[in-house]
């Protein structure tokens, strides 16, 4: 295919060719710039490092009290259940989503009806699994304004979340599943370690 | 020749000053019967000039650093000579970019403004709502306050249920598994460089795709079609300078009288424009007893707590927030009514103007709540409204009984 310019046989079809080409060899090299722009917005070598397991003191933890840790960055409850808590705990299965844990949210070893190593402390992550939230601890059974029925359990103020005192996810709340249990082992019965699963060395990352 | 006119000459030779001068503004005809709502517009210019100049001075103190941003902020408002004034303007101005922009965008929809042959100042000025949000929200985050951290905690979240790679793109954007320096620090980058510069260049294209076609007027018909068979001119037309520059300054005095009157006397405007808890330092730990957006966004916020999760997901939320949006570039196309200016428009389309109005607002409204079970269904159902209107567009607009169009502008 060629055509007449000022006089001058023209072959289109090259023409179109070199412009394709050039403009797919100009669109990989802008690609390839892109790469490190954009990883460059991935976390750091320093943000991946802070990452660090966090070892708590949960001996002045008494019965009922909820203690917040901080785990690379985002707060970590402790809870020590009362024997009344873990009984009422028990009774409300059906107005839960996922009563059983089977969404993948905590490690085999809290996959159990109170979603924990011991069944009186609860370890959580402390961050709603709606938008992210931190929910606040309301323990008093029954209170006025969470409804005569209320077991005790976690309030999200932003999107109004409930939560169990296992931090298993009611029905009919914007949070789709379960709170996140993190890895943690018991150095002792006073030390709790966050971070890491029991028994091995292995960091969670 | 005066030596000025000799200057303007030399200049011209080599750039088109005086070419560009009358196209844009001594030539450039508008129809002549603009109205209450054609000020907008400039003063939407007149926000951006503000914001830009405020912000420039803010960043010579703010620091963009999660341990000295909030103190940065205070410095400026209390050490800083008139460092107060300067961010007052700044806050006061982002609430008055968003109400002169909501002004703007209802008058396109009265008279039908973004019809052919202007959807494309249309699409642009969608565009130029998107970055304008965008930049609201990134800017939001910068004061390092409870309600900074916590929207920006929710918004970035937002991203964390899109399907597959939502947990990977919110730690992108995040820079971090949590809001951290890392997030401030780059959202200080776009809020100051990148988003101004897209914010500019879309204004400039929305202007010049403008003076293209021409103004639309209070009538919807083209003063095009009408023009003087000498001179070539629209009949309907008039100079955009003088006329409707001494206009818009009468607009301008009116809107910086109000401007004034809120940075000087309620510059938190009772916690619509800088909410209470974000004179509290960012505290990952402890998310605020009551979380809510700045007033701009609970439209978009109520429409996304009014979807519940579905599947285990609360990406159905998300997605309807996000359609709400999208769902305004199409309106050149979904509307197929005869005539383009409410004046003229049937009943049928001014109800669902109301309903729509009505939805907006209490959407907004909605949005400023706590979620209740009775404020969900009243969210609910006016998400519903929202979208038949847009929806329903091309069905009730060619089945409405329109009134017909004058040949020339009315007053």
């Amino acid at each position: 295919m060629s055509q007449e310019v000022d006089g001058q046989k023209v072959d289109a079809r090259k023409r179109k060719f070199l412009i394709a080409a050039t403009s797919a060899v100009g669109g990989v090299a802008v690609a390839g710039v892109a790469v490190p722009l954009v990883m460059s917005m991935m976390p750091s070598a320093r943000a991946k490092a802070a990452g660090a397991p966090v070892e708590v003191d949960i001996s002045k933890v008494e019965p009922g009290m909820l203690l917040t840790v901080e785990w690379r960055g985002k707060p970590v409850w402790v809870v020590n259940r009362t024997p009344e808590m873990l009984a009422l705990m028990a009774k409300h299965d059906d107005q839960l989503t996922d009563p059983k844990s089977e969404q993948p949210q905590q490690p085999d070893y809290c996959k159990n009806a109170t979603r924990s190593i011991k069944p009186e402390y609860l370890v959580a992550v402390g961050i709603c699994t709606h938008l992210g939230c931190s929910p606040t601890y309301r323990k008093e059974v029954g209170a006025a304004d969470m409804g005569a029925d209320w077991p005790g359990g976690f309030f999200c103020p932003c999107h109004g979340s409930r939560f169990d005192l296992a931090a298993r996810v009611f029905k009919n709340v914007p949070a789709p599943i379960n709170l996140v249990i993190p890895p943690h082992q018991y150095l002792s019965d006073a030390r709790l370690l966050i971070g890491v699963d029991p028994a091995t060395d292995h960091l969670q990352g | 020749m005066s030596a000025l006119q000799k200057m303007m000459g030399w200049v011209d030779d080599r750039f088109p000053l005086t070419a560009t001068y009358k196209a844009h503004l001594s030539e450039y005809y508008a129809p002549k019967n603009f109205n209450f709502w054609y000020f907008f517009g400039s003063l939407a210019l007149l926000v951006l000039v503000i914001q830009i100049v405020t912000g420039i001075f803010l960043t010579m103190n703010y620091k963009p650093d999660s341990e000295l941003a909030f103190t940065s902020v205070e410095y400026i408002m209390r050490d800083v000579e008139w460092g107060w004034l300067i961010r007052y303007m700044h806050s006061t101005g982002a609430s008055m970019f968003f109400v002169v922009v909501y002004l703007h965008m209802f008058r396109g929809l009265m008279y039908g403004s973004y019809r052919k042959p202007r959807e494309l100042i249309w699409i642009f000025g969608v565009l130029i709502y998107l970055a304008l949000m965008a930049e609201a929200f990134l800017g939001y985050l910068l004061p390092w306050g409870q309600m900074s951290f916590w929207g920006a905690q929710v918004i970035v979240n937002l991203f964390a249920a899109v399907p597959f790679i939502g947990e990977d793109l919110s730690v992108w954007i995040r820079g971090d598994y949590v809001i951290s320096d890392a997030t401030l620090n780059r959202f200080f980058a776009f809020h100051v460089i990148a988003l101004p510069l897209v914010l500019i260049a879309l204004v400039a294209v929305h202007l010049v795709a403008l003076h293209e076609v021409g103004s639309n007027n209070p009538d919807g018909i083209e003063i095009k079609k009408k023009k003087d068979p000498v001179t070539h001119l629209p009949l309907d037309g008039i100079p955009f300078h003088p006329y409707y520059t001494v206009k818009d300054i009468v607009g301008v005095i009116v809107f910086l009288m109000v401007f004034t009157a809120i940075l000087f006397f309620a510059p938190e405007m009772g916690g619509y424009f800088i909410e209470a808890n974000n004179f509290v330092p960012a505290d990952p730990l402890k998310t605020p007893a009551h979380i809510a957006p700045l007033w701009y966004f609970t439209p978009f916020y109520a429409i996304l707590r009014a979807v519940p999760p579905l599947f285990g997901s609360q990406f159905p939320g998300v997605v309807a927030m996000g359609l709400s949006i999208v769902v305004m570039f199409f309106l050149p196309w979904l509307d197929r009514g005869k005539v383009k200016s409410i004046r003229y428009r049937g009943p049928i389309y001014k109800t669902m103007l109301a309903l729509f109005i009505v939805s907006f607002i209490g959407l907004g409204y909605l949005g400023l709540l706590p979620s209740t079970p009775v404020a969900t269904i009243f969210a609910q159902v006016f998400s519903v409204i929202y979208f038949l209107f847009f929806l329903l567009m091309p069905w009730y607009t060619s089945i409405d009984k329109t009134k017909p169009e004058p040949e020339r502008v009315t007053g």
